[in-house]
This record gives C-alpha cells, structure tokens and sequence, in this order.
C-alpha cells in the first residue's frame, strides 16, 4: 500500500470506502488495501488529533473501526465476529452531540489533512467515544493523580498545553465539520439510536478562574468528578507539584469551599454555572522547599492575589519590597527611560495602593538589577511567608460567650482570632479531636503538664454548613502538614455516625518526596499579572489562551532539544525509542476496542506524560528499565495457521520496578510514584495525544504545520466553540472512517495479547469470560461498547503469526533491543513488535504494501464492571501471511481501600494472568495506582 | 535588599527624658514607698552615659515636662518597629500627654507615625513585648483590647498575641527580649504563667532565661552595628542572685547598668 502520500489523501477515501462497505464486503485484496489506507488514515487521524484529544478520538475511531470495519472483516472471510455495528453506530452518533469539543479534535486533525473530504471520518470517531471517555476520564484522573507525584509533572505539563491546544482548535474544526457531516451523512446514522448515546455524554462547560485572572473553560463529563477537572487544570498549567493546589467554588452561602476531587463536581456546586476558581490550598510554609518555580510563580500569583485583596494583611513596606519584586519577575530590570509610573499603576501591589507607595515599589524595584523572574519570585516568597497571616484560612464563628471571633486554620494548627488580634492557638499536636454537630465545632486539647483532663473547646459557626466545612479543612491541614501519609477513611458502616471524610491527597511530605523525582526541563511559562491581563483585554480568556500556546510550543521546542541534544547514543536512542512507543500503543490502541482506547485516551495528560518522562534527561539505564516496566505482563501467543501453537514464553514480571526506585525509604510512595511510571510509559504508548507531536517529528511538514495552525487559531475557536458545540457535537459523524481505523487495527497488531492489569493492590485479573458476563450485567456503565462487543467472541482465540511481519518488528526490535538490557533477549520479540510497530508506523504507510498488512478477524472489547472492579478485555485476531495472532488486552482497574500490598496485587495480578491464558505469554504489565478517596459521609 | 521582617534590626538611636522633680510625689506608684529622686536622676545620667559612650549610640533626651511626673518612663509612649512609629495612648490619664514630645522626636528620625485616636483604646509601650517575629501585647490595667487591636493594625506583618497580665503593671514589668529567640522571664507565678500563654501562641519556639527576681527580667537587647549583641540589665548589686543568671548564660553580654526605674 502506498500510504505514505499522504494521509490526507487516504483519509478522504476511507469515508467514502467506509460508506460502501458497510453494504457488500468487498474481495480480501481490495479489503488489504482499504485496510492499509484505513490504517494509515488512522495512524494520521492519531497522529494529528493530537494528544488531549487522544481519549476521545482514539476510542471513536476505534469503535467506528470495528463497527464498520467489520463488514470488510466479513469480506476477507474470516469469521463474523464482529456482530452488525449498526444499531451501535447509531447510538455513538448520537452521542457526539454530547462529546466535549475537545473530544472532536480528531476532526481538525482530518481538517488538516483532508479538510474538504473530511467530512465525516473523524467526526464519528469524536462521538462515539464520547461516553466512554467520561469513564475513562475519571480512571485517568485517578490515575494521574496517582501518578502525578512523581512522573506526571512532565506529563501533565505536555498534556495540558497539547490539550488545551487541540482541544480550542478542534473544537473549532470538529464542529464544522459535524455540522456538514450530519446533513449528508447523517441520515443513515440519525435514524439508530441516539438516545442511549446520549444520556451518557451529557457535557458540561466549566469556567476556571486561573490565578492570573484569566478564565479557562473547560468542558466535562457531567458527571465527572472534581479530580477530573482539577487535572485538566493542572494540565494547562503544565503544573506538577499540584498537591498545595485545589478547586474552590462558591456555596449558595458565596462561602468559598473546596471542590472534593473525589466527589462528583455537580454533587458539590451550587451555581449553574459551573465557575470554579484554581488556588493555592496549602501554603507551602517554606516555598524554597518547592521543587519547581512554575509552582513558586503559581504560589506568587496566589499570594499577590491574597495581598491585593486584604487577605494577607501586609505593611506599607512590605507591601512595596513585594510589589517591587513582583515587578521584577514580570518586567525585568527597571528601565531607567521608563520615568513614567504609568506601567506601575497597572499593578495592584495593596488593596488600597497609593502613589507613594508605588514610588516605592520602584524605588525597591531598581535594586534588584539583574535578578531574574525566578529569583525575584523566591525572595517574593520568603518575604511574603514570614507574614504572620500567611497561609492562613480564616472562618467566622463565635466562642462559647458569643463573642465574634475568627478560626484561622493552618499548617501548625488552629488559630483563634478576635479581631487582628490572636487570643489563642492550638498546635496540632495539641489538638487530640476535631469534631462538629450541626453549627458548633469542638477541638478536644490534649491536657497540659499539670493537668488531668482533656478538654473540649467549642465554636459556634454560622451554620452547619460552615461547621463542616471547618472541620474538614481542618482536617485536611492536619493530614498535609503534620502526617507523613494520609489517614485511611474509616470503612464504612452501617450504623456509623458522622462524617468519613479524610484527606485523601498526598500529604507534604509525600508531595516533597515526589518533587524530588521530577526531572524535566524547567517548563516554560510566561509571567502575568491578572490585573495587567484584565486591564489591557477584554477577553482575559483569549490572552490566555494564547499564551498557553505559545508556551506549548516552546515546551516542545525545549524536548525536542532534549531529544536531540541527548549527543550520546543512548539517550538518543531513548528518544526514539518514546516516539517508538508511542506510534506503537497508537496502534495498538487502534486495534484495541473503543473502550480500551477510551481508557487509554482518557489520560491524554498521561501519555503527555510517560512521554515527558522519557524525555527528559533520563539516565539511559532508567529510561530502559521504564521501559521494560512496561512491557512486563503481556502475552502473546502465536499460532502457526495449522493448529500448532508458538508460545513466547516472555514473562517478563516488573523486577525492574524496584530497581527504578530512586528511594526506598518511602516504600509507598515510591511504590506509587513507580507505578506512576509505568502507567505514563504505557499510556504514552496507548495515548494518541502524543502522537501528534510525533507525527510532527516524523512527518515534519504534515503534521508540524497542520498543529501550528490549528495553535494560532485555537484561542478564538475555543471561546465560540465551546459554547456552541455543546448541542452540535452530538450529531452522528464520521463513521466511515473508523472503518479505516478497524483495518489499520488488524494490520498492526500481531497477536500479542496485552494484559495490563491497572494494578490496583487488591484484586487480581478477572478471568476474561467473567468480565463479559459483568458486562452484560451492567451495560449502562459501559454503554454501547459493552452491546457490541459482548457479541463478539469473548475468549482469546490462538491465532498464528506472520512471520514477516515478525521479521520487520524483530529489526526494529533489534536496535531497540540492544538498548535493552535483559529484556531484548527474552522480550524481544514481543516486545519489538510493538516497537516494531511503532516506528514502522511511520514507515508502516509505505512498507504497509509490501509488508503483509495483516487482517483482522476479530476485534472485540469487553468491559465489565463490578463494585470494586472494572475489567477491559479487548482481543484482536489478525491473519497475517497464514498466521493467525491473538492479542489480548486486558486492564483491571481495582478499586477499594489503600491499605493493599501492592507487590502481593501485582504479583497475584500476573499470576492470574497467566493462568488464565496458559498458552498465552505475558509481554507487558502496567501498573497503575489509583488513590480512591473515601466519599464524605453524611454531613 | 534584606527582609523587612529582620527580627531586631540595627539599634542606632536612643530617646529618653530627663527625669522631673515631680516624680518624686507624683508619679504613679504600684506601691506607696518614697522615691529618692537625686539616685534616681543618678541612675539616669549613669544610663544616659552607656548609651552615649559606651554603646556609641545616639542619645535623643527629650526635657523633662514637670506637669507629666512619669515623662521619663518613654517606653510607654510609643511603639517602634521598622519604619513605623505607634504613638500610644496611655492607660493613665495623667500620662496621655507624654505622647507628644515623643511623637515630635520620632517624626524628626523620619519613622511613620501612626497615633492612636480611638479614644477607647489604651496601650503603654510596656505592654508590648517584641520578640523579633512577633507581638505580645499584655492586656492589664494600662492596655486594652482596642489598643492592641490598633498596634496590630500598624504592624500587620507580624502577628500580634494578647497576653492576659493580672498581676504587676506591664507584661514587661516581669519580662523582656534576651536576645533573639530569647525571653528573659522571672520565676513569680504569674511571670512564668505568662510565659507559657506567649510559648501556646506562638508559632514559634523561644528560649527562656529565667531570673530569680521579676523585676531583673526587665533587660534591654539591642543588636549594634559595631558592638554585635548587648543586653542591659540590672546590677549585680542590684539583684545578685539574677545577675548570676545572666553571666552565666550569656557569654557576649556587655554587663551595663540599668538601674532606673
């Protein structure tokens, strides 16, 4: 197949190809040469969707694969697994009415390329994952948030940006391209289901207040949880250190209140308009202790907010030393020219600011010639801490006499205020019980040296709402602060009393721990004061946004050095070798079902991330050993046609896990912070998003252009598409295209089958059949994939290799492998394939003709739910050269209490892994951690 | 450019006032005993002279004013930390008008003034004990809430702590700053029960020097650009056993007298 020309190309004759073959199938050659097309469309689609959009399109394309590709898998000959994809489509049609715009990037991918033939392709695929992505958002946001101590800051810092990106630009495109889409196309896809689609996709548009005063809207699930939210956020700030970080909303009361990252976002805001703000949650006591000066630029913008409004009461003087380093971060050294205060008052250095003072300010600002932005944030910041109202969370209440007093919670304990004045405090180590009961608020001190009892000091609030609300901060403080991890919430009970909230996030010292893993390039990130930004634009948010790309860009400029500066071989090596697998987990994430891929996609932040990770001055041998990480448990197993079975017996268990830990004194944290690790290696592999960045680097022109583009014209895109496409995106697209998708599927994947337990400490892997009983059993969960798929056969069929296609993968594997250490020897193979794999995905659209392009015979996702368990199986049978390869995928992601061995759930994970597939070898685990937080109990 | 909140800072200056020969009858008095004015105004030079000579620092000595009997007791009339002046208003009425020459002097040294207008509140310097990160303000007999509430609006950088003083004068009239991270505390029963009120409201963790005798509590610690750190404190004739204390445990004091009062 000669792919290569250009996916554009391609991508224009799959919709219609898509279209026709739905009704006939078509002879086993043409359907090769449909497939290839199809499959490099895909990989194009993939590669220029770019990352954020990666969950949703990812899986759309999937979906849409399999559903249309079937008809052409009929054609081959091979059997009909694939049960008839109509009524599915359908619903997935309608369901992209409800997609997040963002979710529809794929289509301004498509744009790029084909942008008149577009049409309906990649539309479809936007859509009809749209369900799955919620879910999948969710997991990933667990996931991240996991993961995001250590590894994630890279990851997320590229997520955010690529996200942001594409989504403002495919927002845009995408819409268009639905609306033209649905009247021709429409018709035959209106006319299935919509309605079950549609419940699930149900969007909602948030707007976050950034600490520069800009606005970020973001859409999601409405169902989602805060977390969700809160990492997108974290994403577009290209934030790591997040953990001193929160959501805030304001109660019908206009009493500010922490969104639950672990509640549903809609359970908790009041008002209709989804307006959050993103701030500082912990104060940090020593911000030099911080790891990255993003997160110390992002804590001065908090700061000077505080300031400016009166939170942090400050001195005249101070108020000047602050504002003039503010001035220095932002502007530079003074300007002797610049006579003028003009450029002054645009900054709001007090709440009241008076000309003397901004005479100072710059007075100030001149002394500090030569120190750079991040120098001046940092004596901002140890000026600003020794405040004694810093970091300090001030509530309303009454004493015991009713005398109006103010609680002040923070990170040594809990303050009492009357007035300015501080009439008590109580340590934290002092405080043995914190405890509310409708409005009242109760410590309970521990005695002093010369006293017997305990006492119980009470508070009356406004009202229970803010007695709660107390407490929790409280309690969220004490954890942070004072504990080296986070209290386990008690287990629900029955008979229970009271509220079981408890600080799930990462306490500081975790939080410490896992800056210390960071290891990126200081990220980009352009200074601005919101009062300037407010002042100069009215669209605060346009700015914003455009600055997110700009710095977007520079971020990648900055890895690409990375990557190619990496003079030694080795981490040369490295690069491609993440670029490799990324193109590979592309692939494969085509093949996989809609809902694997959803999962996959849903942490577009993590792929950005794993591939961040690899990026980065990695040692070599790390990078290697992530990699082998990766690939640990997944089995594959080839059969020669006949009935002769060739096991690879490549267990390769996640030893090196341990090895990778930098510090073994936190056995928990590291434990997470490694399977963090492993989870964005595998999701770099399994994400889209990056792909676009790869493309760029493969396929310069196309790909690098194409983003460009859409960058500059995102900005204004996002604004008027986010509100429109709310409705729009629900209209049915693209299906023809996802046909493209379902033959690059069968043509990439050999029969490996994947388990990637999310190894989730406690349970072990479902057998496969199981799940797809659990399915059935709860449809609505997993929505149309779970219909569609659950006709497909279920069990991992043994399917032989093509040998050539081997013999392609082993090269590449090969140099692969070298780097490698142990793993190439046994792994190879498999391993390679997915390398292989990968960077042919490149080459694949050239040497696809020549190559055995293999055919899928069945693809299938199976999604089963359970309380505390949801399995994706997804199993793919391709026919290549006479030999039949299975591959099966399998994800399980646990959900129940923290207090689980993790060694013993990975290992029993593996375990049952492989017996359930005996014949079947395992290439790859990914692990993934997932900190569930315990919902809040009555109030 | 160095913190606005460096603890002590640099002492260069020195305001005092001569002492009145109303004093002598009309001051007023914790305890009916007889003043010997001439030793007083002895003490006062003798102090006066280590200021000047030894410490080399800039003496401002403000008149006497025989209509206000406790003028030499200039602690109480203001508040200065920074750049910024508090001019107070004293708990005693006889005393409110002491305020004035002060706040003239400090206006010429360039400090901010602030003044306290409330005619509610009152605060004698005495009551306010800055250890260098924060505020202790001693709510007694001379000082209220609303005043500490206005010494906490002028210094909003550093936390301002009420401590409840039942017994003696001033919070001050049984402690004083040692040192940095150092308080100097007598051993009565109130004096330590203040210091453990001061150790619970503080975010901070502060050494303690306790003195046998209350009154030797009551230290001056400057930190001096050319000298470093020197404490004033009482004669050792004066209270020999808290003399010890203070010898013992401070190697780099400069012993000075500071007898008046």
């Amino acid at each position: 197949m000669t792919t290569e020309v250009g996916s554009e190309t391609e991508v224009k004759k799959e919709p219609e190809k898509a279209e026709e073959q739905p009704a006939a199938p078509e002879p086993p050659a043409t359907n090769q040469t449909d497939e290839a097309k199809a499959e490099e469309a895909a990989e194009q689609s993939n590669e220029s969707p770019a990352l954020a959009t990666d969950s949703a399109e990812a899986p759309t394309e999937a979906k849409e694969n399999q559903e249309e590709a079937q008809p052409a898998d009929n054609a081959t000959g091979q059997e009909g697994e694939d049960p008839p994809a109509s009524p599915p489509a359908s619903e997935k049609k309608g369901i992209s009415r409800f997609l997040p715009p963002w979710l529809k990037r794929q289509k301004s991918q498509s744009a790029v390329g084909p942008k008149e033939s577009q049409v309906t392709p990649k539309e479809e695929g936007g859509v009809v994952l749209v369900k799955e992505e919620g879910e999948k958002a969710e997991q990933a946001e667990a996931e991240q948030t996991s993961l995001t101590t250590a590894a994630e800051p890279q990851v997320e810092e590229e997520q955010v940006k690529g996200e942001e990106n594409k989504e403002t630009e495919e927002g845009g495109e995408e819409k268009k391209d639905q609306e033209e889409r649905l009247k021709p196309e429409g018709g035959h896809y209106f006319i299935k289901s919509p309605l079950k689609l549609t419940k699930k996709v149900k969007m909602v548009m948030c707007h976050v207040t950034m600490l520069d005063g800009s606005q970020f809207p973001c859409e999601v699930e409405k169902r989602a949880k805060g977390q969700y939210l809160f990492f997108k956020v974290c994403e577009a700030l290209n934030l790591l250190e997040k953990d001193y970080f929160g959501l805030s909303y304001k109660d019908n009361a206009d009493q500010m209140c922490w969104l639950d990252p672990t509640k549903e976002i809609k359970r908790q805001i009041s008002n209709a308009s989804w307006q959050l703000a993103f701030n500082v949650k912990f104060y940090p006591p020593d911000p030099s202790q911080l790891t990255e000066d993003i997160t110390r630029y992002l804590l001065c913008l908090q700061l000077r907010q505080d300031i400016a409004s009166g939170c942090l009461p400050c001195s005249f003087v101070t108020h000047s030393l602050l504002g003039s380093y503010s001035l220095q971060a932002e502007l530079g050294d003074h300007d002797p020219d610049e006579q003028r205060l003009d450029y002054i008052s645009d900054f709001q250095f007090a709440p009241s600011q008076t000309k003397e003072m901004e005479e100072k300010v710059v007075e100030l600002h001149k002394t500090h010639r030569g120190m750079t932005p991040a120098q001046a944030d940092t004596q901002f910041l140890e000026n600003a801490k020794k405040l004694s109202m810093y970091g300090v969370d001030l509530h309303h209440a009454k004493d015991s006499e009713g005398v109006d007093i103010m609680l002040g919670v923070c990170a040594n304990g809990l303050l009492i205020y009357k007035d300015r004045l501080r009439i008590n405090r109580f340590a934290w180590p002092k405080i043995l019980k914190i405890s509310y009961k409708r409005s009242n608020f109760y410590i309970k001190i521990r005695p002093g040296e010369t006293e017997q009892f305990e006492s119980t000091v009470g508070f009356k609030l406004p009202n229970h709402r803010s007695a709660k609300r107390v407490w929790k901060v409280c309690v969220e403080n004490h954890t942070f602060f004072r504990l080296m991890t986070p209290e386990a919430p008690t287990k629900a009970k029955f008979l229970t009393l009271g509220s079981k909230f408890r600080y799930s996030g990462r306490t500081q010292a975790q939080t410490r721990q896992a800056s210390t893993l960071i290891d990126r390039p200081a990220p980009y990130f352009e200074r601005t004061s919101s009062k300037r930004i407010s002042r100069s634009l009215d669209g605060g948010s346009h700015l914003w946004a455009l600055g997110n790309f700009i710095s977007f860009f520079m971020y990648f400029s900055q890895m690409r050095l990375h990557f190619l500066i990496p003079q030694s071989g080795k981490l040369r090596v490295q690069g491609e070798n993440i670029y490799v697998r990324h193109s590979n987990l592309m692939l494969e994430d085509l093949e996989k079902t809609q809902e694997d891929v959803l999962k996959h996609q849903a942490s577009t932040s993590e792929l950005k991330r794993s591939f961040m990770e690899a990026t980065p001055e990695t040692r070599p041998s790390q990078w290697e050993k992530r990699v082998q990480e990766t690939v640990v448990v997944e089995e594959i197993r080839v059969a020669p046609k006949g009935s002769v079975t060739i096991t690879t017996p490549e267990v390769v268990v996640a030893v090196e896990t341990e090895v990778e830990k930098p510090k073994e004194e936190v056995i928990e944290e590291v434990k997470e912070e490694v399977e963090a690790q492993k989870r964005s290696v595998s999701v770099s592999s399994d994400s889209h998003s990056e792909s676009e960045e790869e493309a760029g680097e493969y396929h310069p022109q196309v790909t690098v252009s194409a983003s460009v583009d859409q960058i500059k014209e995102e900005p204004e895109k996002e604004e008027a598409k986010d509100h429109e496409e709310p409705d729009q995106v629900a209209e049915p697209v693209a299906e023809p295209e996802s046909l493209p998708e379902v033959e690059v599927d069968a043509m990439p994947s050999p029969a490996v089958v994947e388990e990637t337990p999310v190894a989730e400490p406690e349970t072990a892997l479902v057998a496969e059949e199981k799940e797809e009983e659990e399915e059935e059993e709860q449809p609505r969960v997993n929505g149309d994939v779970s219909h569609a798929e659950t006709e497909r056969i279920p069990q991992v069929i043994c399917c032989s290799e093509p040998p050539v296609v081997k013999t392609e993968m082993v090269t590449i594997s090969d140099t692969f492998a070298a780097q490698k250490t142990e793993i190439a020897t046994k792994e190879v193979p498999i391993v390679h394939t997915e390398t292989k794999t990968i960077t042919y995905e490149a080459a694949q659209l050239d040497g696809s003709g020549d190559g055995e392009p293999g055919i899928l015979m069945t693809a299938q996702t199976i999604t089963s739910e359970s309380l505390c368990t949801t399995t994706t199986t997804h199993i793919t049978k391709t026919l290549k050269g006479g030999l039949s390869e299975t591959r099966i995928e399998k994800r399980i992601v646990i959900t129940g209490d923290s207090d689980i061995d993790h060694d013993q759930a990975l290992a029993q994970a593996i375990k049952e892994a492989k017996e359930q597939h005996p014949d079947m070898s395992v290439t790859r685990v990914v692990v993934h951690k997932e900190t569930e937080l315990a919902e809040e109990g009555e109030d | 450019m160095a913190g606005v909140m460096a603890d002590f800072g640099n002492f260069t200056h020195a305001v005092v006032r001569a002492i009145p020969s109303s004093l002598a009858k009309e001051a007023l008095r914790m305890n009916v005993s007889d003043v010997d004015l001439e030793k007083a105004q002895r003490e006062h030079e003798v102090y006066v002279g280590v200021l000047k000579q030894k410490l080399g620092l800039e003496v401002i000595e403000l008149p006497a004013d025989e209509s206000l009997p406790d003028c030499v007791f200039v602690e109480d009339a203001a508040v200065v930390c920074g750049d910024t002046a508090l001019i107070t208003r004293p708990g005693a009425e006889s005393r409110r008008k002491e305020t004035a020459a002060m706040q003239r002097a400090l206006k010429e040294l360039g400090l901010n003034i602030v003044e306290m207008s409330d005619e509610n509140a009152t605060l004698d310097g005495g009551d306010v004990l800055f250890t260098g990160r924060e505020f202790f303000v001693g709510l007694s007999k001379r000082t209220n809430q609303r005043g500490a509430e206005i010494l906490a609006d002028a210094f909003k950088d550093y936390a301002v702590s009420t401590v409840p003083v039942t017994d003696g004068l001033h919070l001050k009239s049984f402690c004083s700053m040692g040192g940095p991270g150092l308080i100097v505390i007598g051993s009565s029963e109130p004096a330590q029960k203040a210091l453990k009120i001061m150790q619970q409201m503080s975010d901070h963790r502060y050494d303690k020097l306790t003195v046998p005798d209350d009154i030797a509590a009551n230290t001056i610690y400057m930190n001096l650009p050319g000298k470093g750190h020197v404490l004033l404190h009482c004669t050792p004739e004066e209270f020999p056993e808290s003399a010890k204390v203070s010898a013992h445990t401070h190697t780099h004091t400069h012993t000075h007298t500071h007898t008046y009062r």
